[in-house]
């Protein structure tokens, strides 16, 4: 006979790992990855693969050589942080813009923490506000690239949404005259945006997305849900208050990366809180700050700074917000 | 541009005072009077926080030293006798002198010697394991080589050997500190005087079935026959429990026990070769600890 | 339909044997009853070697107050009286006996006819119970005389038969239900009349939809029980989370049942409780699922209390070949089983065996913080948060700070965890450590 396994229980195991967790997450991101390729063609496939491989490279080279740990490429998480990278670049980005956001995303905001698990900051957005700072001009510029599958896109112009608002209040106009100058329509909102990062263009693909997510229980709803009520309420009263100067709920919560970033970016396991009081505060932070920078702030968004500064509260609401503990203290 | 600059300067140089009274005042009020010599004797001590003194640390340790009416029971394992008579110096004392110890493992439970019947899959961990059962092997007393006393050692001094199967001690980077003796669930690891030229007999073993039982379980188990305690001069080995136990207050090294040992559970650590029987003796070179591999036949 | 709210787990059902009648396993040529068959201080053997026996007479007495008889479950001649290891490979006293026939003791009544009426007061029902030997068979073996005679400050109002079953693979309780429903309310009624309270319920998972409808038949009679149908969810079962999920009411920390007005019993329990009053049978045979993927034929048996494990394998169709891991209970707390000689329990439920790919435990890696151990806890802890406190050692204000003294060690965090860390493992032992501390601390 065999020698027999001895251990404490429980004695069986639920099928999900850490592998399949990224794997369903990447899943999930493929309506999105798919829609981009369609209006963006080579670029996006360019920026993505530019974006898993740079990412996944950067990892296996500081394990094997820098910190000669085991190397934890197939945990997918290094190729999701790539994916994500690449989804909140403009879609003209040179291939060396993603390479540059990898690197910083791998080395310096995950593997210098410990790598995975120990991060305090999402690599991703660390990645993307890094370009942001360092190359305003590029990270802004959202001329459209030459597509595969159709020529001369009409829905998808210049600008961001975001920056066409923000430039024209900054030129005085009022914001019914910029959505008539531009012709914004909710239609075109929810499908294909007007230009912005390749993963904004669709919000319905994210939402599929979301809803995959939620099917599998990757994730729990509170922190998207959380975040986009905050927004929607919030820019509810503003625009009840003063409807030339703000602009109103359902555009704020369809344009730029609220979306991208509630779904995907603010719900990454490591950095966002651990039970479900921590998760609601957090999400109504992401919520205000994200508000709060696109009427008053320089920048016509706000998704990417509000989630790593509220990525930074986390290990306090961890500490102070405890799950409900099941029954009474007996003193 | 030269007002900003002024301006500037000034606000930062009220800033830094105002900051600087406010630090100062708080040092002020919670400042600890401390015997000035509690600082000296920790300077003195090894500062390994080990707490194999039975103290917190060394700040705790060299408290209670200063504080006490004199050293009597108060030892600092890792630094033995030289830093003790040097704290005695400091405080104007008498040094106690300690024979220095090391720790020894008593079982040599090796893959070869003590066969595995079942694998344990759990976190690696001894305590895990001993409270969960008996352990991988049919004896029960033994080592579970998960490695407790490795994690608890803080000088890098004892190992398990991956080939074995149980700890080994570096006996010269061992301080004697006892976490090892402590993290061991089955209460293998015992401190022993170093002895002269690192040599030790001592029982490897704490198996405390019958003997058949035990002969069973593990080729180099004591099976309690008591030969040794008859052998021994010094009246220094009991046999309780069907094990054998060598007093190291009364053993004068002579190793009658270990050549009356019939399963070779009696161990005689770092004796010269003898020359009659040296091609017999696998484990008597000098320096380490060598497995007993060769003796199943003997 | 109700459940308790805080965490939990779905893991898969397979209920091998969940349409397979209770077999009545024969009775071997020796038997090995362990004196340790209770929470709490073993019996004291009262046989000698030589001795002759018959089944249900007493050969260990209680050495405590939580404590309790042991009878044999064979007839035949005391063989030893010896140390053997148990399923764990500890040594622990067992009475073995050489099986000679069948011989039963004149009080027990081995006729198939059901009692109803019950002419006992309380305390003849409790004394009953604990000469009938009888613990509780959920799993923790704690003596049911105990749990049904509470502290005199405290008063019970309810009684909840625990019948939810959440572990996988094991169906003696369903099967039990399915078959003898009439005599677990009767079981229960006695246990109501014990402890002194007009209301009971019992708690059924739905997955069991036969057991649910056969309780419901036989209650028809009973309005004083009610069945109550619920939710598939692990752990179901465990106390707190059964009383939570039917009256709402919520154990207090470091609490017991009693404190909110329950006493919970096993529906194996209350089977054996009717037989102790009824039919004046002690504890000496109890279902036990046999059962596994690589098991050839699944089985349920009526098992005496001291067969082998290694001889119920013969039974059915031997050994397995990849079978890699014997389980005493079920997958989420039975116990491994180190040393397949060893023999039954009383409070043994089930025999499980699995191969190596179904529990072998995978390569740990780093936590993720995905939250899911958080979300799983029915006790409401944060298991990451109480390994990391354990590995780093001697954070022990810190543990109780986190109520690590509330793990039921159910194991879901273990369970969950993506990342494969033996969080269980490690607070347990964390929790060792803090009960004993907090045991020793003086009393204010």
């Amino acid at each position: 006979m065999k020698k027999l396994i001895v251990s404490p229980a429980p004695h069986i195991h639920s099928k999900e790992n850490t592998k399949s967790l990224m794997r369903d997450v990447m899943i999930a991101l493929s309506p999105t990855v798919l829609v981009s390729i369609y209006f963006f063609g080579l670029s996006a496939i360019k920026l993505i693969l530019v974006g898993v491989i740079s990412c996944v490279l950067v990892e296996y080279l500081i394990q094997k050589y820098l910190l000669k740990t085991k190397v934890t490429i197939n945990d997918y998480s290094a190729a999701l942080t790539g994916v994500l990278l690449a989804l909140n670049l403009p879609p003209s980005s040179p291939w060396w813009l993603i390479l540059i956001g990898s690197i910083v995303a791998i080395g310096v905001a995950k593997m210098t923490f410990g790598g995975l698990g120990q991060n305090i900051f999402n690599p991703a957005l660390v990645g993307r506000v890094f370009l942001l700072v360092s190359f305003p001009a590029l990270m802004t510029d959202w001329s459209i690239p030459q597509s595969w599958f159709r020529e001369g896109i009409d829905a998808v112009t210049g600008p961001t949404p975001l920056a066409m608002v923000k430039e024209g209040l900054l030129s005085g106009q009022t914001i019914p005259e910029i959505f008539a100058a531009n012709s914004f329509t909710t239609k075109q909102m929810l499908f294909v945006k007007m230009g912005g990062s390749v993963g904004e263009i669709s919000a319905v693909a994210l939402v599929i997305g979301f809803i995959y997510l939620l099917i599998r229980r990757v994730i729990k709803p509170t922190i998207p849900v959380t975040i986009v009520c905050t927004v929607a309420l919030i820019s509810t009263v503003f625009y009840l208050v003063d409807p030339m100067q703000y602009t109103g709920p359902l555009f704020n919560v369809l344009t730029g990366g609220v979306l991208l970033g509630s779904i995907f970016m603010a719900t990454d396991y490591v950095t966002s809180p651990m039970n479900t009081k921590g998760m609601i505060i957090y999400g109504i932070g992401i919520g205000i700050i994200t508000v709060m920078i696109r009427y008053f702030g320089a920048y016509p968004e706000g998704m990417s700074f509000a989630i790593l500064i509220m990525n930074a509260t986390v290990p306090l609401l961890n500490k102070y917000c405890k799950p409900q503990r099941f029954g009474k203290e007996v003193k | 541009m030269s007002t900003t600059i002024i301006l500037t300067i000034a606000c930062l140089g009220v800033l830094g005072l105002l900051f600087s009274v406010v630090l100062y005042l708080v040092a002020q009020k919670f400042k600890v009077e401390e015997d000035p010599r509690i600082e000296q004797v920790e300077s003195i001590l090894p500062g390994a926080n080990c707490g194999g003194c039975g103290q917190a640390g060394c700040h705790a340790f060299a408290e209670n030293v200063v504080k006490a009416p004199s050293i009597g029971s108060l030892f600092c394992p890792v630094g033995g006798n030289a830093v003790m008579s040097k704290i005695a110096a400091a405080l104007g004392q008498e040094a106690v002198e300690k024979e220095p110890m090391a720790a020894v493992v008593r079982c040599h439970g090796t893959f070869d010697n003590r066969e595995r019947v079942n694998h344990f899959d759990g976190y690696s961990s001894c305590k895990v394991m001993s409270a969960l059962y008996a352990g991988d092997t049919d004896c029960r007393y033994g080592c579970l080589g998960e490695g407790d006393c490795e994690d608890a050692c803080q000088f890098d001094a004892i190992h398990i050997d991956p080939k074995r199967g149980v700890p080994e001690v570096d006996v010269d980077k061992c301080t004697a500190c006892g976490a090892c003796v402590r993290s061991c669930p089955k209460g293998i690891i015992e401190l022993r005087p170093k002895g002269p030229k690192n040599r030790k007999v001592y029982v490897s073993c704490m198996n405390r079935d019958k003997g058949a039982v035990t002969r069973k379980a593990c080729i180099v188990g004591c099976i309690g026959c008591g030969k040794c305690a008859k052998v021994c001069p010094f009246g220094a080995i009991t046999v309780e429990n069907n094990l054998a136990y060598i007093d190291f207050t009364k053993c004068k090294l002579c190793r009658k026990c270990y050549d009356e040992c019939p399963t070779k559970a009696i161990w005689a650590v770092n004796f010269p070769i003898r020359l009659p029987k040296s091609a017999t003796e696998p484990h008597t070179e000098p320096k380490v600890e060598q497995p007993v591999e060769e003796n199943k036949e003997a | 339909m109700k459940t308790f709210k805080i965490g939990g787990v779905h893991p898969n059902d397979n209920k091998l044997t969940a349409d397979s009648l209770i077999e009545v396993f024969p009775v071997l040529e020796t038997a090995y009853i362990s004196m340790a068959q209770h929470l709490g201080a073993p019996a004291k053997p009262v046989v000698e070697k030589g001795d002759k026996v018959k089944v249900g007479q007493v050969i260990g007495e209680p050495a405590g107050f939580i404590s309790g008889y042991v009878h044999s479950s064979v007839s035949g001649t005391v063989k030893a009286v010896e140390l053997m290891p148990d399923l764990a490979g500890n040594p622990v006293m067992h009475v073995v006996i050489e099986v000679e026939g069948d011989e039963w003791c004149e009080e027990i009544d081995r006729t198939p006819d059901i009692k109803r009426d019950i002419p006992y007061s309380s305390e003849e029902i409790i004394e009953k119970i604990k000469n009938g030997g009888i613990v509780g068979l959920g799993g923790a073996a704690f003596p049911t005389h105990v749990k049904l005679n509470p502290p005199k400050d405290k008063k019970a109002e309810f009684l909840i038969l625990n019948g939810s079953e959440c572990e996988p693979y094991v169906t003696a309780d369903d099967r039990i239900m399915r078959e003898r429903p009439e005599e677990i309310l009767i079981g229960a009624v006695i246990m109501m009349k014990a402890l002194n309270v007009t209301q009971a319920f019992v708690g059924i998972e739905v997955n069991k939809p036969q057991a649910i409808a056969a309780m419901k038949k036989a209650a028809a009679d009973y309005p004083q029980i009610k069945i109550v149908v619920l939710k598939k969810k692990y752990p179901q079962g465990g106390e707190k989370q059964l009383i939570d999920a039917i009256t709402g009411r919520r154990v207090p920390s470091m609490g017991l049942p009693i404190d909110v007005g329950v006493v919970v019993q096993n529906v194996g329990t209350s089977l054996a409780v009717y037989e102790a009053v009824q039919k004046n049978q002690p504890l000496i045979e109890s279902a036990v699922t046999v059962t596994g993927h690589c098991v050839t034929e699944q089985r349920n048996f009526l098992l005496r209390v001291g067969t082998p494990f290694s001889r119920i394998l013969d039974a059915v169709g031997g050994l397995p070949k990849d079978a890699a891991k014997f389980i005493s209970g079920g997958p989420m707390m039975g116990k491994a089983v180190a040393n397949i000689d060893a023999s039954t329990l009383k409070g043994t439920s089930a025999f499980l065996l699995m191969t190596e790919e179904e529990t072998k435990r995978k390569q740990e890696s780093n936590c993720i913080r995905c939250a899911k151990c958080v979300e799983a806890c029915p006790m409401g802890l944060e298991p990451y948060l109480l390994n990391k406190l354990c590995r780093a050692g001697n954070k022990y204000d810190e543990l109780e700070k986190e109520k690590i003294y509330d793990c039921i060690e159910c194991g879901c965090c273990l369970y969950t965890c993506p990342a494969n860390i033996p969080l269980l493992d490690i607070i347990r032992m964390g929790k060792a450590d803090v009960m004993k501390i907090i045991r020793n601390r003086p009393k204010k």
